[in-house]
């Protein structure tokens, strides 16, 4: 078994109010200096498999196909 | 002209939208679920709003994925109108059908009230009983509004008169690029909006600034 993580996060140019409302909390509870906060989604997986090269493959393809909207979004995936 | 609408779990504007296309084309839309393969012969087929999935992973992501929707895309590379309202305005940009995302609303609220729309193309399937310009009423009721494109699909999409609908009159309510309420493909036989025009067809309703789009839609235009 493979364990999987797979971030998907907002791409650059994308406004993120809800990154913009998390700052702003952070600022009205005095951490100063806070800049460009993004929110994104952290994804853990198990795959019932020992082929790291397949269960990378795979991963990709649920990433293109579910996972992240490739139109506003990016992906990393990390095998355990 | 035939009409069918889609049904999946936790969309709920489906019986409004029965309820419209009734009224204005006299004749009851087949219902649709979620798993079929196949759709029956219509002329048009509507997604209509709700919450298909709880929204989970991002609004209409889950009901893109479902069997039903291979069968709309199949359609509507044949031709047949594809219209989608709010979450079925969700499901087709996720879906593909149509360019762009739509994102949280700036203000992150729920917004739910009526907004003023101006028709951006009136040269449309879905838009011929309007005249270009013309400003509706409309009401709205979504979280997740905000249109975004790419500054190169933008660009496309403003040059092909793809924009359909465009929030008029400073009532933008959720933040959307270019005022933008409603979108269609470049063929111009799939539209997807965040606006409910079926909530508005009918005195009961407070106006009938809607019905034009079914009249269109349905080519049953009024004289």
């Amino acid at each position: 078994m493979i364990k999987a993580r797979v971030t998907v996060t907002l791409k650059n140019g994308v406004l993120d109010p809800q990154g913009k409302a998390i700052e702003g909390a952070l600022g009205a509870l005095g951490f100063d200096g806070i800049g460009h906060v993004r929110q994104g989604k952290v994804f853990d997986l198990e795959l019932e498999t020992a082929d790291k090269a397949k269960a990378e493959a795979d991963l990709k393809a649920m990433c293109e196909k579910l996972l992240a909207n490739t139109v506003i979004e990016n992906y990393s995936i990390t095998l355990a | 002209m035939k009409s069918a609408v889609v049904q999946l779990p936790g969309l709920n504007r489906d019986r409004d939208m029965i309820a419209a296309l009734t009224k204005i084309s006299g004749k009851a839309p087949v219902t649709v679920w979620q798993t079929e393969t196949e759709i029956p012969d219509v002329d048009l087929i509507v997604i209509p709003g709700g919450f298909s999935y709880g929204d989970y992973l991002r609004c209409g992501a889950i009901a893109a994925r479902m069997p039903v929707m291979q069968a709309i895309k199949a359609k509507a590379e044949q031709g047949v109108r594809v219209l989608g309202v709010c979450n079925g305005f969700q499901i087709l940009v996720e879906s593909g059908l149509l360019p762009g995302a739509l994102m949280r609303n700036t203000s992150l609220k729920f917004v739910c009230r009526e907004v003023k729309l101006e028709v951006a193309n009136a040269d449309t399937a879905f838009t011929r009983a309007y005249a270009n310009g013309q400003v509706i009423r409309s009401p709205v009721a979504h979280h997740d509004g905000n249109y975004f494109a790419d500054p190169e699909t933008l660009k496309a999409i403003e040059g092909n008169g793809q924009v359909v609908f465009r929030y008029a009159e400073g009532t933008n309510p959720n933040g959307s690029i270019n005022d933008i309420a409603g979108v269609m493909n470049a063929k111009g036989n799939v539209l997807g909006m965040m606006p409910h025009p079926e909530n508005l067809i009918e005195a009961a309703h407070g106006g009938s600034d809607g019905r034009g789009l079914f009249a269109s839609a349905l080519d049953v235009i009024a004289a």
